[in-house]
């Protein structure tokens, strides 16, 4: 297929989920790839097979990806049960060929989750994040009103524990790797990050409020405290966000039902 | 011939900015709900446009062609983001930061932009710290910084290695708010395929759905652009895969001027290319250059040979032997060329000849293994991921890669292009950097022009239309915009080709590396205006787009952006050509000192190449702004 | 959202229901165990201890009704969650399914709660309500006359000469029975299996917990169940061996299981 460079080059079957649209039945066809450089990435071996079917007058394979460095949080494969396959802390574009045997037979699906309905083959739709993330994801700041940058000192120590939490690429593998399709890990990391510094506490109650339960109306699942989320986070994000999440939520609902409230506000 | 008005306005450079705000027109807050402002592009520079836009009152649509506004590549960045807030007391300005982005940019950039560049720097920290950017601290809680190349200060804030993705997640945080509130309303996965122009004016944008294929017309009061780099007209970048010029390329046919489009920055250190199957280039950061030590073999015949069995005396050191003063640290234009020297004499190293070595051993005897794991443990990570190999026991490989274009939609000191009512913000324009963007300048500019420069110079354009005389969708213009849109999607569907598009895309990428690259002649940029229309002849009659318009069809998406690189490109080399003189990454190798650097040409070259679009088979008009320098000297950039 | 439809409404509310009433049970096998393990001394202890908790009459009720609103809950709050989760599935599943470090236990709660909930309604047929088995039941036995005062905390609960329920007996009948104890084993088993999830997973729930004391929780967690296992699978264990031989002045001393089943 591709006769690179590289000396070891492997063959491999590609099992990928095939789907017209959105509600379409979908089922795997194999791809044979042969002659593969263990040097290219999964995308890569994806990009090649779609040349081959262009030109022989298939449909292409449709997949998500764009930066191809495992920072922009598009790329989205379930390869053989795992997302963004058998190695920790990446994403399927850092999955290079070498993580597999040679004769392998690799199954590639899309992330799975109501609230991801596929869009087409191997890409689904993950804009319910971006609905968790409008819902309070944010420190109100307008433009041009904030005060001199050292004038909010924050903790080295928890200005680092923050950015762990903001490491987050919001590509969806905490989803579709937890058995619950819980999106627990995604919000836990954003209440955390703002939440951590001195600049998120004044929206700090309700933004944990509006995020989760935001999360909750879009459909998605509950944590079971299993952690297979953070083991599939290419950030490797730690469970231990979520703890704070939920002592977050379970304080601001407690305080929004004992705290004293200013006439004319509400309780979250 | 279009009029090109830089409209700077008068006074000191220092006070132009602030006599300028305090001049404009303002739009009267009750009438702002009655404007709409179309936004195309959410990287730092739309989103932070589009959500203090709707912030201020304005009805706002963002429109992206990724499925979320965070995807955008300014999240890629990795370095910092400069500003001049001299929080270090050693020695920092306005003024500093103004003149280190004017000498780095080969006194290519506009001053009075530039200098606005620097005041606002200070307040995008600012405006950052306060969204909850967790930048890096000191022990005390006050911000950390760090040195970066071309500045003899520290004033480069950051977040670990990843800058970008945290200021793109603050501004779209910001966005989302807006998005929450009703303020902007998003279109994700909408691109922009067409510029309607009406009267003279941007009134409108045609658009396509990428999962339902349907083609949208929408007016606007005002159009902003802000839709990133086109350096993907290499094809191997270390763009993202998406990254496309089409936007401000269906603009600039429109009648936008496109300025500079030869400026195209290429960062040294990228892991060199592996394969023929390569999507993409990774880029190590810079930061290595501090303790690693460049080198090639002495003599062609060493280059096969494992790098351990190279004897010290066998290895020349190129960089330290060239710029004794800067060495491995010259800046990144000049270490990028070097390398293309040495492996053009056929000493570079790898399978592909196309490589340099970065050797880490003297380092690792200096410091230990340990403290070495500990400053650049990540990057030999990435690396090691990349490449499958171990740079602790053997040099890195590395090559230059296509990072950034400085070259773009013209635009005035408003960020206004020629075309009334049309912004461009960020990469997609070309005032701010020169012929060299310096490192950490992106990012601050992508921000100051979206929160701090366009939402005032918006308001003074729109000030200027009655409100509610926003053109209706049925407009003749409309339709014919439309038209066009879906006239090209049918020639590409229709063409029953043979080659996929992304041969057609390699070609264009070898031909651009090879003339239009690194260093540049004559000869070789006549050579790539012949080969090019030959491939665009080719790619029409020969390409194949499977599947039908109305799904989600990436080979359709990638076809529509190839297209508008196959001309982009040529334009790139009509302008590389008709510059004859080498400026920053502009290199013309007929014009160069006799020690290899720069020759620039300011008595016949110090201005702004601007592009007009005169129609598909007619050369385009090439308009000249002057670059006046009032405030400082145009010098030599010396780095030895 | 208020206060309560939080708790009952979200999912880290429901979580947080789960947690408290999961704790409370664990309280109350505790308690259960710790009473329970007094088959290992004279009769007049588990019969005192019997005794002494029927006589609390209201108080003992209000336990039991608390006790029953916490399962309520904690079951209510899984089939709730159980319902969201599969919904949250969507219809189409993975050609591939695994683990990647989910725990053991955590992997098998549905199972192990509904097995314990099972065995959970047998068990209180047989020893509290005295359907099943009704022959051997307390309330069916003849009565048991204390042979020394019973105190609690030193606090003096039952006198000497008392004729109580004699618990006792029953308890070793029922043990003496194989389905019996080993259903009853491996319902504690399956019980511990639940613990070594949950337990853990109410500090999750909490917000307790974090990585730093992760392992001193586990180990804590491990040396419970553990403990909780043994303790309470030695009592059938002794029983049915023989090893454990039951204390003069008692039903089941009398007149052997066997005996008993023979009798008309």
């Amino acid at each position: 297929m591709v006769a690179g460079v590289s000396k070891n080059n492997i063959s491999v079957t590609l099992r990928v989920w095939r789907q017209a649209g959105p509600g379409k039945p979908g089922g795997f066809v194999d791809y044979p790839a042969k002659n593969v450089n263990s040097n290219m990435s999964i995308l890569e071996l994806l990009d090649v097979v779609n040349d081959e079917l262009t030109l022989k007058g298939e449909e292409p394979i449709a997949f998500a990806h764009d930066c191809r460095e495992g920072i922009c949080g598009t790329c989205s494969l379930m390869i053989d049960g795992k997302p963004h396959g058998p190695n920790q802390g990446v994403a399927s574009c850092q999955t290079y060929m070498r993580s597999f045997e040679d004769g392998a037979v690799i199954v590639i699906e899309p992330f799975r989750a109501a609230p991801f309905p596929i869009v087409k083959d191997l890409v689904s739709d993950r804009s319910a994040f971006d609905r968790i993330q409008q819902a309070g994801g944010f420190i109100t700041v307008r433009t041009g009103a904030a005060p001199d940058a050292n004038s909010i000192p924050v903790p080295k120590a928890d200005a680092e524990l923050a950015m762990d939490a903001a490491a987050c690429i919001g590509c969806g593998a905490c989803v579709a790797a937890c058995k619950n399709r819980s999106a627990v890990l995604f919000v836990a990391a954003k209440v955390s990050h703002l939440g951590l510094m001195p600049q998120g506490q004044p929206e700090r109650d309700s933004r944990v409020l509006a995020m989760v339960n935001t999360a909750d109306e879009l459909g998605f699942g509950s944590c079971t405290n299993q952690g297979e989320c953070s083991a599939a986070c290419p950030k490797l994000i730690s469970h231990d966000f979520i703890v704070r999440l939920n002592r977050d939520y379970l304080s601001a609902s407690f305080r929004s039902a004992f705290c004293a409230h200013a006439a004319g506000s509400h309780a979250d | 011939m279009a009029k090109l008005d830089s409209r700077i306005p008068p006074g000191p450079l220092a006070e132009k900015w602030r006599r300028h705000k305090a001049e404009i027109k303002l739009v009267n807050p009750a009438n702002k709900r009655k404007y709409e402002v179309i936004v195309v592009g959410a990287g730092l520079a739309g989103s932070s446009a589009a959500a203090t836009l709707g912030e201020l009152g304005y009805k706002v649509r963002c429109f992206v062609f990724h499925d979320s506004p965070r995807r955008a590549h300014s999240i890629a960045a990795q370095g910092g983001i400069n500003a001049a807030k001299n929080y270090q007391n050693d020695g920092d300005s306005v003024y500093r930061l103004f003149y280190d982005t004017v000498k780095g940019g080969d006194y290519r950039s506009r001053e009075a932009n530039v200098h606005r560049l620097a005041e606002v720097s200070v307040n995008i920290i600012d405006q950052c710290a306060a969204q909850g950017v967790p930048f890096a601290r000191e022990y005390g809680g006050l911000l950390a910084n760090r040195s970066f190349g071309g500045a003899q200060v520290s004033r480069t804030f950051y977040a670990r290695g990843q800058t970008g993705q945290q200021l793109l997640l603050g501004a779209y945080s910001a966005l989302s708010r807006t998005v929450g509130q009703g303020l902007v309303q998003l279109h994700a996965q909408e691109e922009m395929c067409d510029l309607v122009v009406i009267g003279g004016q941007a009134k409108g944008i045609i658009t396509r759905n990428l999962v339902t294929g349907k083609v949208s017309r929408w007016a606007a009061d005002a159009v902003i652009l802000a839709t990133g780099g086109y350096g993907n007209v290499f094809n191997l970048s270390t763009y993202a895969r998406g990254s496309n010029a089409t936007a401000i390329w269906r603009a600039y046919k429109r009648g936008a001027c496109f300025a500079n489009p030869c400026y195209t920055q290429i960062h040294p250190t990228c892991i060199p290319v592996s394969g023929d199957y390569q999507s993409k280039l990774t880029l190590m950061s810079e930061s290595l250059r501090n303790d690693g030590r460049i080198w090639v073999p002495k003599r062609k015949e060493d280059c096969k040979k494992d790098p351990a069995t190279i004897a010290e005396e066998d290895r020349d050191y190129y960089l330290e032997r060239i710029y004794p003063s800067f060495g491995n640290l010259a800046p990144r234009d000049i270490s990028s060329r070097a390398a293309k020297r040495v492996c053009d004499e056929g000493r570079g190293v790898g399978d592909s000849g196309l490589g340099v070595y970065l050797d880490f051993s003297d380092a690792i005897k200096r410091l230990g293994e340990d403290t070495v794991r500990e400053r650049y443990g990540n990057l030999f990570d990435i690396y090691h991921e990349i490449t499958n190999e171990n740079a602790y026991r053997t040099p890195m490989r590395i090559y230059p890669a296509v990072h950034y274009t400085m070259g773009g939609l013209w635009v005035d000191y408003n960020l206004m292009s020629n075309l009334p009512g049309l912004f461009v913000l960020g990469e997609a324009n070309f005032s701010d950097h020169g012929a060299n963007r310096l490192g950490a300048s992106a990012l601050m500019q992508g921000l100051a022009d979206g929160y701090f420069v366009v939402p005032y110079t918006v308001g003074d354009y729109l000030a200027s239309q009655k409100p509610g005389s926003r053109p209706s969708t049925d407009a003749p213009e409309f339709k014919q915009a439309e038209d066009n849109v879906t006239s090209i999607i049918t020639r590409l569907l229709g063409a029953k080709g043979t080659h996929p598009v992304s041969h057609f895309h390699k070609r264009l990428g070898h031909i651009m590396w090879q003339y239009c690259g690194m260093a540049r002649t004559r000869e070789g940029l006549e050579t790539a205006l012949k080969e090019i229309p030959k491939l665009r002849e080719e790619f029409w009659a020969t390409v194949k787009v499977p599947g039908s318009a109305d799904t989600l069809n990436q080979s359709l998406e990638v076809a529509g952006r190839v297209a508008d690189f196959l001309e982009l490109g040529e334009l790139m080399c009509r302008d590389a050509l008709t510059r004859e003189e080498s400026c920053g990454c502009h290199f013309r190798e007929e014009y160069q000192h006799p020690d290899g650097e720069c020759k620039r040409d300011d008595a016949n070259f110090a201005h702004v190449a601007a592009w007009e679009y005169q129609g598909a088979g007619t050369d385009p008009l090439r308009n000249v702004e002057p670059l006046v320098y009032e405030a400082i000297k145009m010098s030599m950039r010396n780095y030895k | 959202m208020s206060l309560i439809g939080n708790l009952f409404c979200s999912t880290v509310g429901r979580k947080f229901l789960m947690a408290v009433t999961g704790l409370i049970l664990v309280g109350f096998v505790i308690g259960h165990l710790v009473g329970n393990l007094q088959i290992f001394g004279h009769p007049d202890s588990i019969n005192g201890y019997a005794q002494f908790l029927h006589s609390l009459g209201p108080l003992l009720w209000i336990t039991r009704i608390g006790l029953l609103i916490a399962a309520v809950i904690h079951i209510w709050a899984a089939i709730a969650l159980t319902r969201t989760n599969a919904q949250a599935r969507g219809a189409q599943h993975y050609g591939v399914n695994r683990w990647i470090r989910a725990p053991f236990a955590s992997r098998y709660m549905r199972l192990t709660g509904f097995v314990v909930l099972a065995f959970l309604a047998y068990h209180l047929a047989q020893f509290t309500l005295g359907y099943a088995s009704s022959a051997t039941f307390k309330g069916h036995l003849p009565e048991y006359t204390m042979a020394s005062d019973f105190h609690i905390f030193g606090f003096p609960a039952v006198e000497k000469g008392h004729a109580v329920d004699d618990v006792y007996s029953m308890v070793f009948y029922g043990f003496q029975n194989p389905i019996i104890s080993i259903f009853y084993i491996l319902a504690v088993g399956l019980l511990t299996v639940h613990l070594l999830h949950g337990f853990q997973s109410v500090f999750h729930s909490f917000g307790w917990y974090s990585a730093s004391w992760a392992p001193a929780l586990r180990a804590v967690t491990i040396i419970f169940c553990i403990g909780f296992f043994f303790g309470n699978a030695a009592m059938p264990a002794a029983i049915l061996s023989g090893w454990l031989k039951p204390a003069q002045g008692t039903n089941v001393a009398a007149q052997p299981r066997t005996a008993l089943n023979q009798s008309p």
